[in-house]
């Protein structure tokens, strides 16, 4: 086995710039959506007074669980001592702050009063849960931004394995925090669960690791560093399992509510007439977002890194789209003012409300993935997060 | 200083501290409820009128009691509330993006083919959930059991929204001008009924009572000698919900 050795990218190379510049113009965009909105007011989204949270939060919740997932390389390697991980611990670490970034600017961008930041900084109601993730989100940079450094200052090394399990630990709650933002909700029928805390950090390793891992293969390519089968195997193989556990929940969740009389009008109209929910259900969800990528994992193209890619984009497409379905499709559902009883009024109770995504919701969203991807490029090239090689030699603890 | 209003119809005496520059606009406010108050009506209990300088106090628990089998126009009181609070002032916002702090909600039993109309606004819960899940505390409820949306703190998340059960808040979705004085409204924040907080300080009842031709009941629901209390001591009522143990303010008769 080859000696382990980290190296920034080349700044100033034209690919580089390129790259730079892309994610920065996706990410003004998303900033200059953001202006629109708030200028303007919420009345040019699609959102109102039925669906409060659209498809800014999707993207948010997306980018927020998937940060806490992003971390699990380097948990895997520092806390359950798996060597074969220890080269991408720091690109991990790095990856999770990166994926909470962005998706804080969206979810602070989508606020109808954004400019009293200081308000929600200041003032806490610890009762809240959401008083809590904003707890959660900054202990959860603070605490990867130690790990990182005990990984890459040598003295501290000796520290990574304490920091690794606090920070491990640290992203369990906090992606339960997440998940429980919607589990508390008691009088919404489709997030009335405990389940759903579970749920969110079985979806953040597979969202977490998909996005991982396209971007390993994205810039280990554009870079033109070697990456060995080895490592991409190992990694390919984890997100099959994850993706696989997150369907087993989605299976549980769904039968529960399916057995509890009060959960089932939910979970018909969302398995069988949810129109658009039910759609991205089953199309995007299950068949394109989770059944695909098993296979191409799996089967005869498990070997073959477009097809692996191609999986990993799948995943993340599938996970938006179950974002979209318990986000937008519970809120869409109506409240049962009256169980049992037809229920109407100006309001639009009892009827199915209507959302169509606006422009600058999706670009706003979309500004946040750039902000990602934005603060990756920068700091690959600022500091020595990537090996130069992760060819079989370097990777595989049992390459001679 | 103090000054003694006489309730010619209940013939209950009541004592109000008030500053006194704000003392002409409180008699004559107070005043001017006496003179609408239209008969059989149950008057706002004086009795608990507090001056704008004390706070408000866990002694009192406004409520209301709606009766629904009354054959009322509901719609009377939501156009009262809108009076009141300056609503429909949206020009931009689509119909599901409007504000309304009271709705009339049409119930009907599939089975049995009953329905009723009933008035629908914030429940001034108990245990109120939008407080709860509040993270800057800007949804907060006031001793007296009135819950409310501080505008100065709201950043607009709209959590609340997502947790009230009775779908009773709305976001402001645009600018606006041509607003109440009392009611002031900012793009960007969450709003719902306050039970006419103003009104009941300046020792009036809301808005939407006044308006129900004595259909909405509103008073103390701590003190046993109220006339609320001892309706519904004596006829019952039903919350909303009531199974969510949130506790509303606001009761039910017929329902």
């Amino acid at each position: 086995m080859k000696k382990l050795h980290f190296l920034e990218v080349e700044g100033n190379t034209k690919g580089f710039f390129t790259f730079l510049g892309l994610f920065g113009l996706i990410s003004l965009i998303g900033i200059l959506s953001a202006y629109y909105m708030e200028h303007n007011g919420h009345w040019v989204t699609g959102m109102n007074n039925q669906i409060i949270w659209g498809t800014p939060h999707v993207f948010a919740i997306f980018l927020i669980v998937a940060a806490s997932g992003a971390l699990n390389i380097a948990s895997i390697s520092s806390v359950f001592s798996k060597t074969a991980y220890k080269p991408l611990s720091r690109l991990s670490g790095i990856m999770a702050i990166s994926l909470l970034s962005g998706g804080l600017v969206v979810l602070l961008l989508d606020l109808g009063r954004p400019d009293r930041l200081i308000v929600a900084m200041t003032q806490f109601n610890l009762v809240s849960i959401f008083t809590w993730n904003i707890l959660l989100y900054t202990g959860f940079m603070g605490i990867v931004g130690v790990y990182l450094w005990t990984m890459m200052d040598r003295p501290y090394n000796k520290l990574t394995k304490k920091a690794g399990m606090a920070a491990f630990i640290w992203r369990l709650i906090l992606t339960t925090g997440t998940g429980s933002i919607f589990g508390f909700l008691v009088a919404r029928e489709a997030y009335d669960s405990a389940l759903l805390a579970p749920m969110f950090i079985i979806m953040s390793f597979s969202f977490g690791l998909a996005f991982f891992l396209l971007f390993l293969m994205g810039s280990y390519k554009y870079t033109q560093r070697e990456l060995g089968d080895y490592i991409v195997s190992r990694l390919k193989n984890l997100l099959g399992v994850f993706v696989a556990a997150v369907l087993y929940f989605v299976l549980v969740y769904h039968l529960t509510n399916l057995y509890s009389a009060d959960h089932r009008d939910i979970t018909v109209f969302i398995l069988t007439g949810g129109g658009i929910y039910t759609f991205l259900f089953w199309v995007v969800q299950i068949a394109l977002g989770s059944l695909v990528p098993l296979f191409l994992l799996y089967g005869p193209t498990g070997k073959n890194r477009a097809m692996i890619a191609l999986a990993a984009a799948l995943i993340i497409l599938g996970g938006m789209a179950q974002l979209y379905v318990i986000i937008i499709g519970g809120q869409a559902f109506p409240m049962s003012l009256f169980p049992g009883m037809e229920v109407s009024s100006s309001f639009y109770d009892g009827v199915i409300a209507s959302y169509a995504p606006s422009l600058p919701e999706i670009l706003l969203g979309l500004g946040g993935v750039g902000v990602t991807l934005l603060l990756m490029t920068v700091a690959i090239a600022a500091l020595k997060f990537m090996p130069a090689s992760l060819a079989d030699e370097v990777a595989d603890p049992h390459s001679k | 200083m103090t000054i003694n209003i006489e309730n010619e119809k209940k013939g209950a005496m009541t004592t109000t501290n008030v500053e006194s520059s704000r003392r002409n606009f409180i008699f004559g406010s107070v005043a001017a409820a006496g003179l609408t108050v239209a008969p059989g009506m149950m008057l706002y209990q004086t009795a608990n009128a507090r001056s704008q300088s004390e706070k408000a106090t866990s002694k009192v628990r406004w409520g209301m009691l709606v009766d629904t089998t009354k054959d009322v126009d509901w719609n009377k009181c939501v156009d009262a509330c809108n009076n009141e609070h300056g609503l429909g002032n949206e020009h931009k916002s689509r119909d599901d993006q409007k504000t309304q702090y009271i709705r009339v909600v049409d119930v009907k039993n599939k089975g049995t083919g009953y329905s009723i109309s009933l008035p629908v606004m914030c429940q001034h819960c108990e245990k109120p959930p939008c407080v709860d899940v509040c993270p800057t505390g800007a949804s907060m409820k006031r001793p007296d059991g009135i819950v409310l949306v501080d505008r100065h703190r709201c950043i607009g998340c709209r959590y609340c929204m997502m947790a009230c059960p009775y779908k009773a808040r709305s976001f402001v979705h645009e600018v606006l001008s041509d607003q109440k004085e009392n009611t002031p409204r900012g793009k960007g924040c969450v709003e719902s009924c306050n039970m006419c907080v103003n009104r009941i300080d300046n020792g009036q009842e809301p808005a939407c009572v006044e308006a129900s031709d004595g259909a909405i009941i509103f008073g103390d629901l701590n003190n046993p000698e109220s006339p609320i209390s001892k309706i519904l001591a004596k006829h019952g009522g039903k919350q909303i919900r009531a199974d969510l143990k949130l506790n509303p303010g606001v009761h039910y008769q017929g329902i």
